[in-house]
């Protein structure tokens, strides 16, 4: 029934939304929200650069998109959790390793969450974060390159929701299980057996202060209810993480009603600096599991994986002050810290209020025991003793809080469809704002940091229905960014998004672009089927394989006449870009390749693996247009009957055979 | 036009509004220039180099020598032959007779300012239609690929 009257709600608000504009009625109508000067600060000159970078989650798309802010424009796709044939990425030799789990080749997985690294509790613009919500794994991009240089897979979890969210000097990211499981050797347990058998955890993944290189360092052990999202305190809280958790009913079926019982679930506090004193004498148990970690080497331009077999576990049980509990009121989702770090804002998804905790209320519940028992031997705190307040009929379905540079919290309502703006000291509504439908994340330039930049707040929408030219039954995912420079939250721009975008984090261009990387240095280039130069270009027979060193450069391949394979071999390419100069990657496809093509930037090596099916010729070329002569980089490539005898011969231009290859320099590859 | 107008209209009253509010509207505080940012972008290339700045000697040095064929060998030779052989670019056969050292050393390091004021450059992109890239060399290495060209035009 619930479920029902929720859906039905939500169907009448957009019905009547759509109403009101269809006769003309200003208030709820998409233009009325639209000021006068909404086109010009969102406009971006042609040849002019944006202000921020939005690092979006592409949701179940499994990527990462990124934006310009205030213009809305794509500027990226950067393949994370999914194979991306824009990239190449799970498609050449050199990057399927990422994609590697203890389940296997994973090609598609759900990015939720987005994580910028920081420094002192600001954005440092080296790297961001994101999670794989199905598969539950942690990946790192390097905002060099944009690209995706490492995933850890992250054991004894299921469905990484509550994750990644980062200390604020980057210390950590942590990472908490949606599902409780049971654990450990015997998993094979009746359902119904949940209350006895089913665990949660939360796992805190050091980040290396030079390399960023990630590390499961340790996990905690929960009782068995679902982690939603989290925090990290910051200033006066650091050292703390906040989780917000739901199913304190511990249902195992219709968690719908079943986990929606208790009038509070909890935010769980964990005193990080107390595990790591744990740690340190001690109190880990080593538990023998199995997970990959997969890492990117950009100078030789391929991936590794790696499977590990243990990870310590810390038991609140022996590990007291560690842990504790407070009491949200009804499901909470969002759980965030404010820039000062004294306050944390939960959001009930089925509450009617928002309460704000104080952190100093906690410390000084924690040191009176000021308790309302326990939870699983867990102390739970007095609600009353850590609320600092609560805001009162903000609206329905509260989400999500981040924060701006004067003291406001701006709250997403995903059932009331609005983004509501208050005073976190007095709790006070100051403004309301309507968001085209049903907004999930929202997020503020800077917004979760010490340092808001509070200029903008961005809306992340889950229906987007009337707002673009249809497209079928899917339509294309909704962002809304809003001015929030003055008292009065103002709509400026509608953006469609790739997947769902469940969050995301802005950052200043400038502290991103200039560290930006144009090429690969061929000197650097370290992989070991390089061909760096035409004199190490070559065709080499290895057992039941053919291995063709080529390179590419405006507008040939070389060699781009090959013969002498035979059917039944398998031919690698491995194709090096000699190019030295910024944003020009040559591609590569051959006629009948049932596998991929590559995309190659300049100074990097890629391969292609090619199975052919049947003897013949067949042409490659080169697939981005990189010249005038682009549509004369082309190649052949002959394939004889197993039995044959042509030779291996190779080149271009002058063709020669194999035998007669040799370095002239000297050296060897 | 009916799709365009509109927008215009926006611009336009956003203009306007702009101008007639501008004396009472308080100033962001330092707001941050992205495009001065990309001029001050730190190139790997670029300055352009004066005839005084390359200076050529006999006898070669031979370590130089050495050094520009292995770059050639990296960077150069997938176009270039050591012969009169154009491929994609000129073959290099007497070009350090046909060309000051300058202008090859800035050929090398910075082509897209050779492209766009040196008419011999354009010459050579209207009959080669390919423009020589920019493969990111230093002034240094310019300067021993220039040694290797020399040797390869027989001087000692
Ligand atoms: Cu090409």
């Amino acid at each position: 029934m619930k479920f029902f009257s929720h859906k039905t709600l939500l169907a009448t608000l957009v019905l009547a939304g759509a109403s009101l504009q269809m006769l003309g009625c200003k208030p709820k109508g998409s233009q009325a929200a639209i000021s006068g000067d909404a086109a010009l600060k969102t406009y971006v000159a042609p040849g002019k650069y944006d202000e921020f970078y939005d690092f979006v989650s592409g949701g179940f798309s499994g990527q990462m998109s990124v934006y310009g802010l205030p213009s809305g424009r794509l500027l990226r796709v950067i393949p994370v959790f999914s194979v991306d044939p824009e990239k190449g990425y799970g498609y050449s030799e050199e990057s399927k390793a990422m994609l590697s789990t203890s389940n296997g080749f994973i090609p598609w997985d759900d990015l939720h969450h987005i994580a910028l690294s920081e420094t002192n509790g600001l954005h440092d613009g080296r790297w961001v974060f994101a999670n794989a919500n199905n598969t539950p794994r942690i990946a790192r991009v390097d905002l060099k390159t944009f690209r995706t240089v490492e995933i850890i897979e992250i054991p004894n979890s299921a469905g990484n929701h509550s994750s990644p969210f980062i200390t604020e000097n980057s210390e950590y990211v942590v990472a908490g299980t949606r599902f409780s499981i049971p654990l450990g050797d015997n998993t094979d347990v009746p359902i119904s057996s949940y209350k006895q058998n089913f665990k949660g955890t939360v796992s805190f993944i050091n980040i290396d202060k030079n390399s960023g290189e990630m590390n499961l360092a340790f996990q905690i052990l929960t009782p068995g209810v679902n982690f939603d999202l989290a925090r990290a305190g910051k200033g006066k809280s650091h050292g703390w993480v906040f989780f917000s958790c739901y199913n304190s009913e511990k249902a195992n079926t219709l968690l719908e009603v079943n986990a929606s019982q208790k009038d509070k679930d909890f935010i769980m506090a964990v005193n990080w600096k107390k595990a790591e004193e744990y740690l340190k004498a001690g109190k880990g148990v080593k538990k023998t599991v199995k997970y990959t970690h997969n890492q990117y080497d950009e100078k030789k331009h391929s991936a590794t994986s790696t499977t590990m077999n243990e990870v310590l576990v810390l038991d609140p049980k022996d590990c007291p002050d560690m842990v504790y509990f407070m009491p949200c009121p009804k499901s909470p989702h969002g759980c965030d810290t404010d820039p000062t770090g004294e306050y944390i804002v939960g959001s009930g998804k089925l509450a009617a209020t928002i309460p704000v905790f104080s952190f100093t209320k906690i410390q000084k519940a924690i040191a009176d025991k000021n308790f309302d028992g326990t939870y699983d031997d867990i102390p739970v705190l007095k609600y009353d003793a850590v609320l600092h307040g609560e805001v009162q009929k903000p609206g329905l379905g509260p989400l999500h809080t981040e924060f701006d540079d004067q003291g406001n919290a701006y709250t997403s309502f995903f059932v009331s469809s609005e983004i509501v703006k208050w005073n976190i000291k007095d709790l006070k509504v100051l403004d309301r704002v309507p968001t085209y439908y049903s907004i999930g994340h929202l997020s503020v330039p800077g917004g979760p940091t010490r340092k808001p930049w509070g200029k903008y707040v961005i809306a992340y929408n889950k229906i987007t229905k009337d707002r673009y030219l249809p497209t079928g039954p899917e339509l294309s995912q909704s962002a809304q960014l809003y001015d929030i420079s003055g008292d009065k939250m103002k709509l400026l721009l509608d953006f469609p998004t790739i997947g769902e975008p469940h969050y995301g984090e802005a950052i200043p261009a400038e502290l991103v672009m200039k560290n930006s990387q144009k090429i690969y240095k061929i000197e650097e280039n370290a992989h070991p089927a390089a061909a760096k130069g035409d004199n190490y270009t070559r065709v080499e027979r290895k057992g039941n394989e053919v291995h063709v060193y080529m390179t590419a450069i405006r507008s040939h391949f070389t060699p781009d006449n090959i013969e002498g394979v035979k059917l039944g071999e398998t031919v690698y390419f491995h194709v090096t870009n000699l190019e030295q100069d910024w944003d020009i990657p040559h591609g590569f496809a051959i006629k009948g390749a049932n596998n991929a093509e590559l995309l190659i930037m300049p100074g990097e090596t890629q391969t292609l693996k090619w199975v052919p099916e049947k003897a013949g010729v067949f042409p490659f070329y080169c697939t981005d247009f990189c010249s005038a002569l682009h549509q004369e980089m082309q190649g052949y490539i002959r394939v004889s009957a197993p039995g044959s005898n042509v030779p291996i011969i190779y080149g271009t231009g002058t063709i020669k055979a194999a035998a007669d290859y040799k370095a002239t320099d000297g050296k060897t590859k | 036009m009916q799709i365009i107008r509109p927008l215009t209209i926006c611009l336009l009253s956003g203009t306007l509004l702009a101008v007639a509010c501008s004396e009472g509207v308080k100033k962001d505080e330092k707001p941050v220039d992205v495009q001065e940012m990309t001029k001050n972008q730190p190139e790997t290339h670029g300055a352009e180099l004066k005839e005084s700045d390359v200076v050529v000697s006999n006898p070669l040095n031979t370590e130089w020598v050495s050094a520009g064929k292995g770059i050639y060998e990296m960077k150069c030779q997938s176009c270039h032959r050591l012969t009169g052989e154009k491929l994609v670019g000129p073959g290099w056969k007497d070009v350090t007779k046909r060309r000051k050292p300058v202008w090859i050393m800035n050929m090398i390091t910075n082509v897209d300012m050779m492209l766009e004021k040196d008419p011999d450059a354009q010459k050579l992109l209207e009959q080669c239609m390919v423009r020589m890239p920019n493969q990111n060399l230093a002034k240094e290495d310019a300067r021993k690929v220039l040694e290797f060209m020399r040797n390869n035009d027989g001087e000692k």
